[in-house]
């Protein structure tokens, strides 16, 4: 057993191959785990118990289950059940990918969405003040001044969720999915190298 | 003097158990110029953020021309393009150019259209004498000219009130007679205005009222003259010499 750095150059191409899917799960997610944090940001900001509470709930089992479980739930776990199987989501929870982009959009649209609600509560009341002051409607105010000024102070943490994303994304080679990690795991019994 | 444009009766305001205004009646007519002082904590904030709703009021009627304070947003909406506001820490959004900061309620509000919302911007910023910052964002300006910018801000919806709220506590020294001169501008132009403040030169040159609360109640009311000259009540006096002595 040595340390063979020509081995580890060779197996970079190849890798390299699941570039694109990788990518393809980090972009997905992210996009549909924003719209999903937005609208339980929605939910948890309208005062009514009936909204915020159904996404309280929601936000806490996702930020408090680790993602490898979820993935397994939804892809081994969901079609045991008929009415999934029956459903109009079995041809995307049929397919892994279909299954980790499901996982890795509701757990980020957990996250996202606590990071959004960070950046709306720090925007300065005094701002808000000003705009009732000139009139400005409680839409036009979410609108023009909570939203950009919020998506400001929220910028670095959600820069950091973007990176845990990515890192996330290799979990889907657990359901087979030939992303970076997938074809690391290819390459590694193919040369014989231990487990 | 025409009839009142502002009238407050009997108002109460709570803040939880704090009784934070104590039966509050005033009258303000079209054109005047009250300058409300007092100690800290003794509600001058609370009576004017009550007028425009910024808080509200628990107890007793709050009228505003025609309409009546309530909890109707309509009222309140109509209330509120009439009343203009600058706040001490100025409030300027930061995300926007001054010149954007000056449009975006004529924009929203008054449904004015673009080009015109600039004009009009451009035409205030002018009259506050900083028309060249008007591409800047508020924190490349100094706080007087942020100020400035904010008196502007609340001109261009054409108030028929405008309440300041301490709007020169948070300058340096040297920027408050900028400010200042803004706003005797507009007081000698017959604007109606509402001014808390701790400036008693300011009070004194151009208040047609002064009134000085403590612990949420008015105290005393007076001309500016008899006001600085002649305090009728102990507590006047006392806050008198206490912020005129230095």
């Amino acid at each position: 057993m040595n340390f063979d750095l020509t081995l580890i150059w060779d197996s970079v191409p190849r890798m390299l191959a699941g570039i694109g899917i990788t990518f393809q799960l980090m972009a997905l997610s992210a996009f549909l785990g924003m719209i999903l944090a937005v609208i339980l940001l929605l939910m948890r900001l309208s005062g009514k118990w009936y909204w915020s509470w159904p996404a309280q709930v929601f936000i806490y089992v996702f930020r408090g289950t680790p993602i490898l479980v979820q993935i397994f739930i939804i892809y081994y776990g969901l079609p045991q059940l008929d009415f999934v199987r029956e459903s109009i989501l079995w041809p995307i929870l049929r397919e892994p990918f279909g299954c980790a982009i499901v996982a890795l959009s509701l757990n980020t649209g957990a996250y996202v969405s606590e990071i959004l609600r960070g950046g709306v509560l720090g925007v300065d009341r005094g701002f808000l003040e000003a705009a009732s002051a000139l009139g400005l409607k409680a839409h036009q105010k979410f609108i023009y001044i909570t939203t950009p000024i919020a998506a400001r102070l929220a910028l670095p943490a959600y820069s950091n969720d973007f990176i845990s994303l990515m890192k996330a994304t290799s979990l889907a080679s657990t359901i087979t999915l030939m992303d970076m990690t997938g074809w690391r795991r290819l390459l590694r019994p193919t040369r014989y190298l231990f487990h | 003097m025409t009839e009142a444009l502002i009238r407050m009766q009997n108002v109460d305001k709570f803040f939880g158990s704090f009784q934070a205004l104590t039966n509050i009646n005033l009258e303000v007519k079209k054109g005047e110029r009250i300058v409300i002082c007092g100690p800290s904590g003794s509600g001058k904030s609370t009576l004017i953020r009550c007028i425009n709703r910024l808080e509200e009021h628990n107890n007793g009627r709050i009228f505003i021309g025609e309409n009546e304070l309530t909890d109707k947003v309509k009222n309140i909406d109509a209330v509120r393009r009439e009343v203009g506001m600058v706040f001490q820490s100025f409030n300027l959004f930061p995300h926007m150019t001054i010149v954007k900061n000056l449009m975006i309620a004529q924009q929203l509000v008054r449904k004015i259209p673009k080009a015109e919302a600039r004009e009009t911007a451009m035409k205030y910023l002018t009259r506050v004498k900083i028309p060249e910052q008007a591409e800047k964002y508020p924190v490349q300006l100094s706080g007087g000219q942020q100020q400035r910018v904010a008196i502007a801000r609340a001109l261009c919806m054409k108030p028929e009130i405008i309440l300041f709220d301490e709007p020169t506590s948070a300058l340096d020294p040297e920027m408050i007679g900028e400010v200042l001169d803004v706003m005797t501008d507009l007081a000698k132009e017959g604007m109606t205005m509402i001014c808390v403040t701790h400036e008693m030169g300011f009070a004194r040159s151009v208040a047609d009222r002064v009134i000085f609360m403590d612990e949420g109640e008015i105290v005393e009311e007076a001309k500016p003259q008899e006001f600085f000259d002649n305090p009728k009540n102990e507590r006047t006096k006392k806050f008198l010499s206490q912020i005129l002595t230095h």
